[in-house]
């Protein structure tokens, strides 16, 4: 009960922090989690679902609203450029200024009171007129105001309850003046120089009716196309905005023949790189796993746990080390490969031989997970099966492939479908190796040789060279979210089958 | 008679042969998984600091590199590693906690959307979270705009977003395991007069205790190694885990480095590797779940 009142005070707070940066959406989601909450604490049906509820919070706020968040960017054009609602930029716009050719220049001096509350006195730079700019407006300027005495011999001016901002002060106020607009006949009056005071006019105007930008210095008029003001003869308006482009990005993906060869590339080679991998890993895991599966093997406990130790080290260290040693110049196998055969090998850059020396990597890592499944799922065959096979006359190989095998891939199927999905998704091991290099000549997007598609991705989100291409990186997601599910349906019920099959 | 004795001699020799090359090829396989280990231990103790002069067997052994790590200005390792101990360990706490609460809830009450919400759990968590990372930047981004402490480059961020990651998968492993527990045994103690919760928190939690060890060290693990959010998200030196760290340091000239590299990576994994050993048999049972059927 007192955690609900501490929660709903946070909420009320954060509901404040919303309305005034007005986002409404935020807010809605807010109000209605806060409205289900207070509910549930408070309703006796429904007891169950607060053993619950922290858990949902999570999973909604982070996963699933993500996901579907993902959904709605990738149908958007959000990237560098293109960052801020159609709302804000016209705004920008409309807080450009121009200094016309016929400006005005004053001088100034900036005087501030003890609440920082500022006042500038002005004084044209032709003229000499002087003008007094304070709250938002500027008058002119009055000797006989009561709080201001001119000192007769220099002209100098004293304003009662302010100080003159003096020499090199100015710069630490300097940020301020910037932002300040005064309005001034129908112009404005802005900082120019950190000395001077200039009138300027403003550059663009956002018509409604016509969804046009006008930059009223030049009559230009700029429509809205993509997400960026278009003149007619295609000049554009930086920066951009937030539109909604259907499926643009999916199409790209495979309609624009550069992208769909880049997109293809990195899609065989995630295939190859996860089936190549959990095949290669389970190999060896099994292998061991038989080898390792006599209750009267000595030392069988100090095996397992030093074959288990590559699973145990945390993926990022073991990439970083492999990555050392696999270093062309300095690492420690091309020392060997120089004493031994008397050349050195490229092993990450070349393009097929890193994607070799990855696999090789990956199965160094997950060999272990293998033989550990293995093991738990050999040592649930009963002994029986093996002698009825055996009174059958069956030799050990007719004895692996005909008895263990199957009855293996009923209960790993999953484990490894499971890890095909993780391999997939294996970030981590190709970044800190490899980083998606060698680079590929003419790649319309940033692929390297030996990106999957979840390194593209994030390439193309963070690191691009054409800026951060939200839209895109989500379209590309959504398409590997999609990969993923049908390869696991599609396994599930085969796993099913073979279920049916065997029992 | 004699063919007798020597069928059972060969069989003797063929035995003894067979488990010779057993242990010859198991040798092999850990010298294969051992290798890099032990290169990195050693590179750790080399008194040479370059990837390419180092030896297998340093020359002599000094505890430089460990003292270069500790006391870089420029790459903070003990930040680094204090940051993810405290971003790992409070993520596996909380989502020991939610998930037992949501997993008990889900076996032991009968509500209107329960099947529903099981297999939504299922789901969600065949969705890898890492593929809404530009979502989560996002979204963390424009949380980040009014609540600050939860926004991009915050470790209170990065834990939010670990133990959502973390709920579903783990909310039904320990469901399963509550399903094993008789219901009688809560019944007999709410007959007894305690409430729901009583019985929950004084009966369940205690039976529960191995599969709550279970998750809040493979959660602690997985927290520990991830890499891809927490490079999205944490933008600054002293905000990195230790993972993102590792791959600043290693960035640029690793080969000068790698000694002071091999110090980090020993200190990194030793932490795993001591939180591993003694819980062995829980942690692979946890794991390889699943794999065994009953």
């Amino acid at each position: 009960m007192i955690g609900l009142g501490i929660l709903d005070a946070i909420a009320i707070w954060a509901a404040v922090g919303l309305i005034t940066s007005s986002q409404y959406g935020l807010l809605a989601v807010l109000v209605i989690g806060c409205g289900l909450l207070n509910g549930l604490v408070l309703s006796r049906r429904a007891y169950p679902i607060r053993y619950l509820a922290p858990s949902l919070i999570f999973l909604f706020g982070l996963v699933i609203y993500p996901i579907c968040y993902t959904a709605y960017v990738s149908l958007t054009n959000l990237q560098t450029g293109n960052l801020l609602s159609k709302d804000r930029v016209i705004q920008l716009f409309e807080d450009r200024y121009y200094l016309p050719e016929d400006t005005t220049r004053f001088a100034y001096s900036a005087y501030l009171d003890e609440a920082d509350a500022v006042i500038l006195v002005l004084e044209d730079a032709v003229s000499g007129d002087r003008l007094m700019a304070e709250a938002g407006q500027i008058a002119p300027f009055d000797a006989e105001d009561p709080r201001i005495t001119v000192d007769p011999a220099d002209q100098s001016i004293e304003i009662a309850g302010y100080r003159r901002v003096e020499g090199l002060e100015i710069y630490q106020i300097v940020s301020r003046l910037e932002t300040l607009v005064f309005p001034y006949a129908d112009r404005f009056v802005r900082l120019s120089t950190v000395r001077e005071f200039a009138v300027y006019e403003k550059q663009y105007a956002y018509d409604e009716a016509t969804d046009t930008m006008t930059d009223l210095a030049t009559g230009i008029g700029y429509a809205p196309i993509d997400g960026t003001f278009t003149s007619a003869d295609g000049e554009e308006l930086e920066p951009g905005f937030q539109v909604w482009v259907g499926l643009r990005h999916f199409a790209s993906l495979f309609r624009n023949a550069r992208i769909r060869r880049d997109f293809g590339r990195v899609f065989l080679w995630t295939v190859i790189w996860s089936v190549g991998s959990v095949l290669c890993s389970f190999s060896l895991g099994l292998g061991l796993a038989l080898l390792l599966n006599d209750k009267k093997l000595r030392m069988r406990m100090l095996y397992r746990t030093l074959l288990i130790v590559p699973y145990v080290m945390p993926v990022f260290i073991s990439a970083l080390v492999w990555r050392g040693m696999f270093n062309e110049n300095f690492g420690i196998i091309n020392r060997l490969f120089k004493d031994w055969f008397g050349f050195a090998v490229e092993w990450l850059d070349n393009p097929m031989l890193a994607r070799g020396t990855l696999i090789f990597i990956n199965v160094w890592l997950s060999f272990p997970y293998m033989m550990l499944i293995s093991l738990g799922a050999l040592q649930s065959i009963p002994e029986q099966l093996y002698e009825a096979a055996r009174v059958d006359g069956a030799g050990m190989f007719r004895r692996f492939w005909k008895v263990t095998l199957p009855l293996l891939m009923i209960s790993l199927a999953p484990l490894l479908i499971g890890s095909f999905a993780f391999a997939f998704n294996n970030f981590t091991l190709i970044w800190l190796v490899t980083s998606g290099r060698p680079a590929v000549l003419g790649a319309a997007t940033p692929a390297g040789a030996t990106d999957i598609l979840i390194s593209w991705t994030y390439r193309i989100a963070f690191q691009g060279g054409a800026g951060n291409q939200y839209g895109f990186a989500s379209a590309i997601a959504i398409v590997i979210f999609v990969l993923i599910a049908t390869i696991s349906a599609i396994g599930f019920r085969f796993t099913k089958r073979l279920e049916e099959v065997y029992k | 008679m004699i063919r007798r004795l020597r069928t059972d001699t060969v069989y003797r020799i063929r035995h003894i042969l067979g488990r010779c090359v057993r242990h010859l090829l198991l040798w092999i396989a850990i010298a294969f998984a051992l290798f890099p280990v032990l290169w990195i231990a050693s590179a750790s103790i080399n008194p040479t600091s370059s990837l390419a002069t180092q030896r297998f067997i340093p020359e002599q052994v000094t505890l430089d590199h460990y003292r270069t790590l500790f006391t870089d200005p420029n790459y903070p390792f003990v930040t680094w590693l204090l940051n993810t101990l405290k971003v790992s360990g409070i993520t596996a706490v909380g989502a020991v906690i939610l998930c037992t609460l949501a997993g008990y809830s889900f076996s032991r009450f009968h509500f209107r959307g329960r099947r529903v919400g099981v297999l939504a759990m299922l789901l969600v968590q065949m969705f890898p979270q890492m593929l809404a990372m530009v979502a989560i930047f996002l979204l963390l981004r424009s949380i980040g705009d009014w609540v600050p402490a939860f926004g991009l480059n915050t470790h209170l961020g990065l834990i939010m977003v670990y133990l959502a990651g973390a709920v579903g998968f783990n909310t039904w492993l320990i469901k399963g395991y509550f399903d094993t527990i008789p219901r009688s045994l809560e019944e007999s103690a709410m007959i007894d007069g305690a409430t729901p919760f009583q019985a929950f928190v004084r009966i369940m939690l205690p039976l529960v205790r191995p599969i709550l060890a279970v998750i809040l060290i493979i959660q602690f693990m997985a927290s520990y190694a991830e890499f891809i959010l927490a490079s999205v998200l944490l933008r600054g030196t002293d905000t990195y885990t230790l993972s993102v760290g590792l791959r600043f340091f290693t960035e640029q000239a690793m080969s000068r480095r790698w000694g002071p590299f091999a110090a980090g990576a020993i200190v990194g994994g030793f932490v795993i590797l001591l939180l591993f050993l003694p819980f062995q048999r829980l942690i692979v049972s946890g794991l390889t779940g699943g794999a065994v059927k009953e």
